[in-house]
């Protein structure tokens, strides 16, 4: 029981490949983000799912159910758009039961199922207004009630929280989540926002360049990139990537500036190193010993990034303890301590592979 | 301080060009209503501010002419004309807009070319057609060729284009066929327009007259503007005074339609339905 994308692509006319042999199971209960870069194909993948677009290639399951050439309806699932797609004709309660009446459900199920959908997301009392009379927030909540008040069990929603301010983006986050949970949703969520993919999803799939990037849980994601572009993605500041040359069986040297050991033996001589800026460690020092320059400071409130420029090349970010005193233009000697990552030239994470072999 | 001279005087000067123009364009509606209340008499001893007002005009027109039946003749194939354009203009716009298939450009083409070419210009072979089909002198005559419009299809698709694709997805997935998505959101999406569209063809049809003087010849299906003809009778003496006032209840139906469609013309009506 769930949804299955086997070899997915999609071509446009013009022979531009938008998504390019996509496979991924979607169990059913299950919080699903998509994510990537703008262009990366994220929401044709789900439109396809939606079948509002039509594939290329390759088959998609429901429930066991090859469903490629079903249309939108008969696929049995709830969409939530970016931009709300409320009917600005119709008053809040009757955009929610919009979909059920189109269905022909019982009008006492009708009744019974919005006003409970109205409950859930709290626009009770809001129920005879106009999408044009609600802030944002309310819109977002209108069109959220319209997936609850279906008996869908599968709900899309592409970049739903886009258009919303920071601090509700927070809320709705917490409240799309509660949701979820509380009524088993299978729930496919498109963002672009690494953030919002690792603070609610159960699984990430990430996309880049029309193709699968990786796919795990926020975990594995963060913590065993399958490449350079997925370590790059996630983590705020971003990781930190330079280029390192293997000096001796277990001495890397990065980036001509500092040195770090390896936990065990690799094969290749030219590698890049990513060290997240959590992992940097950086002290005052004379301009003798120093393989730094400091470019800015930020502030927020409990910790410090430091930007730095190295000595031969590149820019990294530290994060320290909003206690440290530095300040632009300190000459500073910047190190990475055990934890960091291995990408061979093409980019893909060797950290690992090492290990195994050598193991 | 001469700033202040400056503005004052520029805004004087504004409004004496206003008052001027607007008296310009306002006089000959009051001269007309104001000699629809006097005497004939009156009217024709050039005795413009007699004081002798009254009705005895409206009362003539109503039960010596049959401006009544003009009036209901007018009435009906307007609104039977606004209903059909409506109609029609609104399914062949959305086929435009919403469905996709082939030469789809090339007849909306052919429709503009019905536009540009001028309703004069066909009058010869339309009248030809109708007395081929025995519709002369008949309200069908003044209602089948105008059914449709290329115009009102012209006007509710490029308003129809502007209906957000979210809404046509999301009734996709709701599973609405082209019929309901039609009738339950593109309509209500472009009230609006719709309202517009029906203004305009009913005026328009309320304001024929070439096309009726052609073909119609009896009072029973003599429309308002070709009455109002027939009253200004060529040999005998004319009755300005009763003229006017019939002139007056023919406009009162524009002022009404007018009126109506302001009411709707509010912005930000769609608010709220995308962002």
């Amino acid at each position: 029981m769930s949804t299955i994308l086997k070899n997915v692509s999609k071509e446009f006319d013009q022979g531009k490949k938008v998504l390019d042999n996509v496979s991924a199971e979607i169990q059913t209960g299950e919080f699903f983000v998509i994510v990537g870069p703008s262009g990366c194909g994220k929401s044709t993948l789900l439109r396809i799912i939606a079948g509002l677009t039509q594939i290329s290639a390759g088959t998609i399951k429901i429930e066991n159910r090859v469903v490629n050439d079903l249309s939108p309806k008969d696929r049995n699932l709830t969409m939530v758009f970016q931009s709300y797609a409320l009917f600005p004709f119709l008053s809040v309660w009757e955009n929610v039961a919009f979909g059920l009446k189109a269905r022909k459900v019982d009008s006492l199920e009708i009744e019974s199922r919005v006003n409970d959908a109205l409950k859930m997301v709290n626009l009770e009392e809001l129920r005879d207004r106009k999408p044009r009379e609600l802030s944002g927030g309310q819109r977002q909540r209108v069109a959220l009630a319209r997936a609850v008040a279906s008996d869908a069990k599968i709900c899309l929603m592409d970049e739903p929280l886009s258009n919303l301010d920071a601090q509700l983006r927070i809320k709705m986050r917490q409240e799309i989540y509660a949701l979820q949970r509380k009524l088993g949703l299978t729930l496919i969520y498109v963002t672009h926002d690494q953030v919002e993919a690792m603070t609610m999803a159960d699984h990430i799939m990430v996309l880049n360049d029309s193709k699968i990037q990786q796919v795990g849980t926020p975990e594995e994601i963060y913590q065993h990139p399958a490449n350079e572009f997925v370590a790059s993605f996630f983590g705020v500041p971003p990781i930190n990537i330079l280029p390192a040359q293997k000096i001796s069986e277990a001495i890397l040297q990065v980036n001509n500036d500092f040195e770090v050991t390896l936990p065990h033996p690799i094969e290749q001589k030219n590698v890049r190193v990513g060290v997240r800026p959590t992992e940097m460690k950086i002290v005052d020092t004379d301009e003798l010993h120093a393989n730094a320059t400091i470019k800015a400071v930020e502030f927020l409130g409990d910790e410090k990034i430091i930007h730095a420029k190295m000595n031969h090349g590149g820019e990294v970010s530290v994060m320290v303890d909003s206690g440290a005193h530095f300040s632009p233009f300190q000459n500073v000697e910047i190190t990475a301590d055990a934890e960091f990552l291995i990408f061979d030239v093409e980019g893909n994470n060797i950290t690992e592979q090492g290990a195994m072999v050598h193991a | 301080m001469a700033e202040n001279n400056n503005s004052l005087i520029k805004r004087i000067l504004t409004y004496v060009l206003l008052i001027a123009l607007a008296l310009v364009i306002l006089a000959p509606f009051f001269i007309g209503i104001w000699t629809s209340f006097l005497p004939t008499m009156d009217i024709a001893k050039g005795d413009l501010f007699s004081t002798n007002l009254s009705f005895d005009n409206y009362v003539a027109a109503f039960t010596k002419t049959p401006i009544l039946r003009y009036l209901a003749n007018s009435f009906v194939i307007s609104t039977l004309t606004m209903v059909a354009q409506l109609l029609f203009c609104s399914m062949s716009a959305y086929a435009f807009v919403f469905l996709k298939f082939k030469g789809r450009n090339f007849l909306f083409g052919l429709f503009l070319v019905t536009m540009m070419l001028p309703f004069e210009a066909q009058i010869i072979p339309n009248f030809q057609t109708v007395k081929f089909l025995g519709m002369l002198d008949n309200y069908s005559v003044l209602i089948v060729p105008f059914l449709t419009s290329a115009f009102g299809t012209f006007m509710l698709r490029q308003s129809f284009k502007q209906t957000p694709a979210e809404l046509k997805e999301a009734s996709d997935i709701e599973g609405l066929n082209h019929f309901q998505f039609y009738w339950n959101v593109v309509l209500p999406y472009n009230k609006i327009s719709m309202i517009t569209l029906g203004a305009y063809s009913f005026l328009g049809a309320w304001n024929q007259y070439l096309w009726p003087m052609l073909t119609t010849f009896s009072n029973n299906s003599r429309v308002i503007q070709n009455g109002l003809r027939q009253l200004q009778s060529e040999e005998t003496f004319n009755d300005w005074g009763m003229i006017q006032a019939s002139a007056a209840i023919i406009v009162i139906p524009t002022i009404i339609v007018l009126f109506i469609g302001q009411h709707y013309f509010k912005s930000g009506l769609n608010e709220g339905a995308v962002k």
